[in-house]
C-alpha cells in the first residue's frame, strides 16, 4: 500500500465526491460529515505520509511509476520530495478544516461538497504528479470546480468573479501548455518527466526557439503561466474580485493552497529544468517579489472592505516568497517554501475569521464595526493572534520564514531587500489599523447583541493556531523537511550557471 | 477496362453495394407504410446501416488498391472516414426518431435522403479523380439542400435551404472552373497524374495559385471554413436540428478528408506510400493558404459566436471555429498532423452531436433555443445538465475531456513541427481562451443565477439518456485507458498512391 500512497491520497476525494454525489440531497448531515470523513481520512494519510518520509534525502520518494500513453511517452509518475511535502500537508489540513467553515452553506450542498472534493484531488494531483502532463491535467481540472464554487456560492458579482477568475487562469495555462510541449519537442529523447527534464537542462539554453534561446522563451512562457496563479503584479487582478466573492471556505483554499501552485511550479519546474534562464530572470523576479510586497500592502491599506483587505495582504505576503526563491540561496529558498506553507495557515486563519464575522454582521466594512472586543472578547483575541501572526511578528512562523528570506535576499539584492523591509512596515499598519478600528474604541450600539464565534469555528481556527505559533518558536521540523531538497535544487541551479558562466 | 477487372474492383466495393442495395430497399418499403407508420422506414434505415458498418469495420484494407480506373481509392484513411461518418450518421438517425420536428409528417424520404447522403460521403472521401471528387461533392451537397428544407411548410426551413442552395451552387461552380483550368494544363483528371505533370513543374506559379483559390473555395465551403462560411448559420438555424447536427460533423469530417487527400497527394510530393512527411511543390505553398485559412476561421467563428444569443446559431459559428482547429492539423502534413486532423473529427462528432442532441432535446420539452433559457436546467434536469456541461467543456478543449486531448494532438503536430508553426499554435491556444467564454454561457446558465429548485425534476427519456451517455462517456474516459482512437488515426493515415 505504501507503494500507492500518493495516489490514493490524490483519489480519494474522487471516490468521496462520487459517494457523496449518491446520497440524496435531503440527508444533508450524512453529506457533511461523509466530506469531513473523507477528507479527516486524506489528512491522516498525508501525516503519515510525513511519518514515513525520510527527511534527510533529498531524493524523490514515494514514487509511481508506470507508462500511461507510451507513444507519447508520458507517464503517471507520482512522487514526493521535501518541496511537496509540506505542500501534500497544508492541502490536507486545509481541505479538511475548510469543510467545517463551510457547515453553513446554504444552497445545494450535495453539489457544494462534491465540487469541493474534486478541487482537492485536483490539487493534491499538482502537489505529487512529476510529469509534466499529468501535472499539467491536475492543474486545469482544478478549474472547473473552482468556476463553480465562487459562481454558484459566491457572493453577489460572482457570475463576474468567476468567468474573470476562469478566463485568466486558462490563459495561463494554455501559454503552460505551449511551454511543455515545447519542452517535450527540445528534450531528446521526448519526455515529460520533470526529473530527467531537469537532469537535461542544458539542451534547452542550447536550443532556439523563435529564434530566440529556447530556455529563455520557454521560461517566460511558463512564468506567464504560473504568475497568473501567484498572482505576481500586473496579473494579480482576478484575485481580489475571486476572493471576495468565493464563499468563505474557498477563499481560505484560494489564498491557502491555489496561490502556492504557482510559485511551487516555479521551484518544480522553471527552476530545475530552465537553470541558465532562472538566473537569467533573478533580478526581474526579485524586483516582481519587491512590487508585490509594497503594492500589495499599500493596497490592503487603502481597503474598506476587510475581505478585500487580506486579499490583498495575499499578494504583498507572496511577494516576500518570490524574493527569497530569486536569490537563490539555500536561506532565501528554505524561507520561501516555508513562507508559502505559513502563509497557507495564517491567511486561511485570516478568511475564516472574515467569514465568522460576516456571517453575522453580514457585511465586511471595516469602518462599519467600532468597539466590538466587548462583546465578542473570544473572537477578538483569536483575530488578534492571527492578526499578528500575518503582520510577522515575532513568536509566530510568518516571522521565520519571512526572516528567512530578507537574510537570503540581502546578500544577493541588497537594495531591493532594504525596500522590501518597508513592506513589513505597511503590513504592520493595516492590520493594527483595522484592528483598531473594528475592535476597540467606542462600541457600535447595532452590534450590542453579536454572537461570540461558536466552537465549530473554533475547532477550525485552532489547529492552525496552534501550528502557526509552534512553527513561530520551533521551525526546525518544517525545515528540517525541505531543506535537503532545496539546498540541493540551489547547489544544481548554481552549479549549471557557473558551467554556464554566468 | 475489362470484365474481370471490373468483378475485382466490384469486390473492394461491398459495403457501398449493400447500402445501396438497402436504400432501394428502405424506398420500396416506405410505400407501403402511413405517415404514422413511416418511422419503421427509419429503423429500417438505421439497421441498415449497422449492417454497412459492420462490413466497413471488416474490410480489409491492408493493401490500398485503386478502383474503377483509379476514380475510387480503397486504404485506411477512406475506411477510417467511411466509418466516422457512419457511425455520425447512425447516431443522427437515433436522435431524429426522438425529435418533435419530424413528429407527424412522412418521414421515410427523410431517411432515404440521410442514406443516398452517406454513399455521396463514401465517394467523397475516397475519390481520387476530379469527376469524381466533384460528383460525390454534389451529391453530398443536393442531398444537404434537400434535407435541410425538410421542413417545407417552415419560411425559416425554406430559407436555409435556398441560401444553401445558391451558396453552394456558386461555390461549386468555381471550383469546376479551378478543376477544368487544371485538367486544361495537366492534361488528366486523375489526380496522380495531375501530381506527376505539376511537379514536372509545366504550371506557371500564379496561375497555379488562381487555381488552388478556386479549388479552396469549392473545399472551403464544405467544411464552412471563413471566408466561405456565410451559409452557415442561417442554414443551422433553419434546418431541422438533427439535420442542423448531421451537417456540422458529418460533411464537415467528409469535406476535411477530399481536403487532405487533393492537397497531399495532387499537390505533394512524397517519396513513398507510407510516407512520414509530405512537402508542398514547389512554388504551391498551399500550407501557407491554408495556415491564413484557420487563422480567419478560428477568429472570425470564435468572435462572432460571442455575441450568439441562440444555441443553435453559437454552435454554428463555433463549428466554423473548430474547422480552423483541424485546419491547423491540415496544414502540418505530416503523419501526426493528419492523425490529429482526423482525431480531431471523431472527437469533434462526439462532442459536437451531444451538444446539439441536448439542444434538440430541451427544444422538444421546453421549447426554446434562447440559451437564456436555459436559466436553472442544471436544477430542473441534474442528468441533462451535467451532461451539457460535460459537452461544454469538451468543445472549449478543457481537461479531463477528449476536446482537450484533440487539442493537444493538434498543438503538439504544429509544435513538433518546427519555430515555423508556433505561432499558429499561439494563435490557436488563445482562440481556445475565447472560446471559454461563449461556451461558459451556457454553462452559467444552467447553473449560474438565482436558484429556484423546481419541484419536479425533469427526466430525459431512457433512450435519449442512453444516447447522451453513449457520446459524453467515451469524451471522459477513452483517452485516460490507452487512448485507443488515437491509434487508429495514426494507422488510418495511409493513401492510395498509384
Amino acid at each position: 500500500m505504501e507503494n500507492h500512497l500518493l495516489s490514493i491520497v490524490t483519489f480519494l476525494p474522487v471516490f468521496g465526491a462520487v459517494i457523496i454525489a449518491l446520497i440524496p440531497k435531503e440527508k444533508l448531515d450524512i453529506i457533511r460529515w461523509g466530506a469531513a470523513a473523507i477528507t479527516g481520512l486524506q489528512l491522516i494519510l498525508a501525516i503519515w505520509i510525513l511519518y514515513i518520509f525520510d527527511f534527510s534525502s533529498s531524493e524523490v520518494q514515494l514514487q509511481e511509476h508506470f507508462a500511461w500513453i507510451p507513444a507519447f511517452n508520458i507517464e503517471y509518475f507520482m512522487g514526493i520530495d521535501g518541496l511537496s511535502a509540506p505542500m501534500i500537508l497544508l492541502t490536507a489540513l486545509l481541505s479538511f478544516l475548510a469543510v467545517f467553515t463551510s457547515w453553513n452553506i446554504e444552497k445545494a450542498q450535495k453539489g457544494y461538497f462534491a465540487l469541493f472534493l474534486l478541487l482537492d484531488a485536483g490539487m493534491m494531483g499538482v502537489f505529487s504528479s512529476l510529469d509534466f502532463f499529468l501535472f499539467y491535467i491536475f492543474w486545469e481540472v482544478m478549474l472547473l470546480p473552482m468556476y463553480f464554487l465562487i459562481g454558484i456560492w459566491g457572493g453577489p458579482q460572482r457570475e463576474y468573479a468567476a468567468i474573470k477568475f476562469f478566463l485568466y487562469t486558462l490563459f495561463g495555462s494554455v501559454l503552460l501548455l505551449l511551454g511543455m510541449l515545447a519542452l517535450y519537442f527540445i528534450s531528446e529523447p521526448h519526455t515529460f518527466n520533470m526529473l530527467i527534464l531537469a537532469e537535461h537542462s542544458s539542451q534547452f539554453g542550447n536550443a532556439l526557439l523563435l529564434g530566440m534561446n529556447a530556455g529563455k522563451v520557454i521560461f517566460i512562457l511558463l512564468f506567464i503561466g504560473f504568475a497568473i496563479k501567484v498572482p505576481i503584479f500586473p496579473f494579480h487582478t482576478w484575485l481580489p474580485l475571486a476572493h471576495v466573492e468565493a464563499p468563505t471556505a474557498i477563499s481560505v483554499i484560494l489564498a491557502g493552497v491555489l496561490l502556492k501552485m504557482g510559485t511551487y511550479g516555479f521551484l518544480r519546474i522553471s527552476f530545475p529544468v530552465l537553470k541558465d534562464a532562472t538566473l537569467w530572470f533573478a533580478l526581474p523576479l526579485a524586483i516582481l517579489g519587491l512590487i508585490n510586497i509594497i503594492y500589495g500592502a499599500m493596497a490592503a491599506l487603502a481597503q474598506r472592505d476587510l475581505k478585500k483587505m487580506v486579499a490583498y495582504s495575499s499578494v504583498s505576503h507572496m511577494g516576500f516568497v518570490l524574493l527569497g526563491m530569486a536569490a537563490l540561496t539555500p536561506a532565501g529558498i528554505n524561507g520561501a517554501v516555508f513562507q508559502m506553507f505559513n502563509h497557507g495557515t495564517i491567511s486561511a486563519m485570516l478568511f475564516m475569521l472574515v467569514g465568522v464575522v460576516y456571517d453575522r454582521a453580514h457585511h465586511r466594512d471595516i469602518e462599519g464595526f467600532g468597539g466590538i472586543a466587548k462583546v465578542v472578547p473570544i473572537y477578538a483575541g483569536v483575530t488578534a493572534m492571527a492578526f499578528f501572526a500575518g503582520l510577522g511578528l515575532p513568536g509566530f512562523s510568518g516571522f521565520i520564514s519571512e526572516a528567512l528570506c530578507f537574510i537570503g535576499a540581502f546578500p544577493v539584492f541588497t537594495w531591493i531587500t532594504i525596500f522590501a523591509t518597508i513592506g513589513i512596515v505597511l503590513n504592520a499598519a493595516y492590520f493594527l489599523w483595522a484592528y483598531q478600528r473594528i475592535f476597540m474604541g467606542e462600541l457600535n450600539s447595532k452590534y450590542e447583541n453579536l454572537e461570540e464565534i461558536n466552537n465549530r469555528e473554533l475547532f477550525a481556527l485552532i489547529p492552525l493556531a496552534i501550528i502557526t505559533f509552534f512553527l513561530g518558536v520551533y521551525p526546525t521540523p518544517m525545515l528540517n523537511l525541505m531543506s535537503s531538497t532545496l539546498n540541493s535544487l540551489v547547489e544544481a541551479v548554481k552549479t549549471a550557471g557557473m558551467v554556464a558562466g554566468l | 477496362m475489362n470484365l474481370n477487372q471490373i468483378m475485382t474492383d466490384l469486390s473492394y466495393f461491398i459495403p457501398e453495394m449493400i447500402l445501396t442495395g438497402i436504400l432501394l430497399l428502405v424506398i420500396l418499403f416506405d410505400l407501403f407504410q402511413k405517415t404514422d407508420s413511416s418511422i419503421r422506414s427509419g429503423y429500417l434505415a438505421l439497421g441498415g446501416l449497422v449492417l454497412v458498418t459492420l462490413a466497413l469495420i471488416g474490410q480489409d484494407v491492408s493493401t490500398s488498391v485503386g478502383i474503377f480506373s483509379n476514380m475510387l481509392a480503397v486504404d485506411p484513411f477512406s475506411n477510417f472516414l467511411k466509418i466516422l461518418v457512419s457511425i455520425g450518421t447512425m447516431l443522427v438517425m437515433w436522435m431524429s426518431f426522438n425529435s418533435n420536428e419530424l413528429k407527424n409528417r412522412r418521414v421515410g424520404e427523410y431517411y432515404v435522403l440521410l442514406l443516398v447522403l452517406v454513399l455521396g460521403m463514401y465517394f467523397l472521401v475516397s475519390a481520387t479523380h476530379l469527376l469524381s471528387i466533384y460528383i460525390a461533392l454534389e451529391m453530398v451537397s443536393i442531398m444537404s439542400y434537400l434535407l435541410s428544407g425538410y421542413l417545407k411548410e417552415q419560411v425559416r426551413s425554406n430559407e436555409a435551404s435556398v441560401k444553401y442552395v445558391v451558396f453552394g451552387a456558386f461555390s461549386s461552380g468555381i471550383l469546376l472552373y479551378g478543376f477544368s483550368l487544371l485538367y486544361g494544363l495537366t492534361g488528366s483528371a486523375d489526380i496522380f497524374e495531375i501530381q506527376a505533370a505539376l511537379s514536372a513543374g509545366s504550371v506557371s506559379p500564379a496561375l497555379m495559385m488562381v487555381i488552388l483559390i478556386m479549388i479552396l473555395v469549392g473545399f472551403g465551403y464544405k467544411i464552412a471554413a471563413v471566408p466561405f462560411h456565410f451559409w452557415t448559420p442561417d442554414v443551422y438555424e433553419g434546418a431541422p436540428a438533427p439535420i442542423t447536427a448531421f451537417l456540422s460533423v458529418a460533411p464537415k469530417a467528409a469535406g476535411f478528408a477530399i481536403i487532405i487527400r487533393f492537397f497531399n497527394v495532387a499537390l505533394s510530393s512524397a517519396g513513398n506510400p507510407n510516407m512520414e512527411a509530405w512537402t508542398a511543390l514547389s512554388n504551391m505553398n498551399w500550407q501557407a493558404v491554408m495556415g491564413i485559412l484557420a487563422i480567419l476561421s478560428m477568429t472570425v467563428g470564435n468572435v462572432i459566436a460571442l455575441q450568439q444569443s441562440n444555441i443553435k446559431r453559437m454552435l454554428a459559428y463555433s463549428s466554423i471555429a473548430h474547422a480552423g482547429y483541424m485546419l491547423l492539423g491540415v496544414v502540418v502534413a505530416d503523419q501526426t498532423g493528419i492523425a490529429a486532423v482526423l482525431y480531431y473529427a471523431a472527437v469533434y462528432m462526439l462532442m459536437n452531436l451531444g451538444a446539439f442532441f441536448v439542444a434538440i432535446h430541451i427544444k422538444n420539452e421546453f421549447d426554446t433555443e434562447e440559451i437564456e433559457d436555459y436559466k436553472a436546467l442544471g436544477y430542473r434536469a441534474p442528468v441533462l445538465g451535467v451532461i451539457m456541461a460535460i459537452f461544454m467543456f469538451s468543445l472549449t478543449g478543457l481537461p479531463p475531456t477528449g476536446g482537450f486531448v484533440a487539442k493537444f494532438y493538434i498543438f503538439r503536430a504544429l509544435i513538433e513541427y518546427g519555430d515555423m508553426y508556433f505561432w499558429l499554435a499561439i494563435i490557436g491556444l488563445i482562440n481556445g481562451v475565447i472560446s471559454l467564454y461563449y461556451y461558459m454561457r451556457v454553462v452559467k446558465a444552467m447553473y449560474f443565477g438565482k436558484i429556484e429548485l423546481p419541484d419536479t425534476v425533469h427526466q430525459a427519456p431512457l433512450n435519449v439518456t442512453i444516447l447522451l451517455g453513449v457520446l459524453a462517456l467515451p469524451l471522459l474516459f477513452a483517452w485516460m485507458l490507452g487512448d485507443p482512437l488515437s491509434t487508429l488515426a495514426q494507422n488510418a493515415v495511409q493513401f492510395f498512391i498509384q
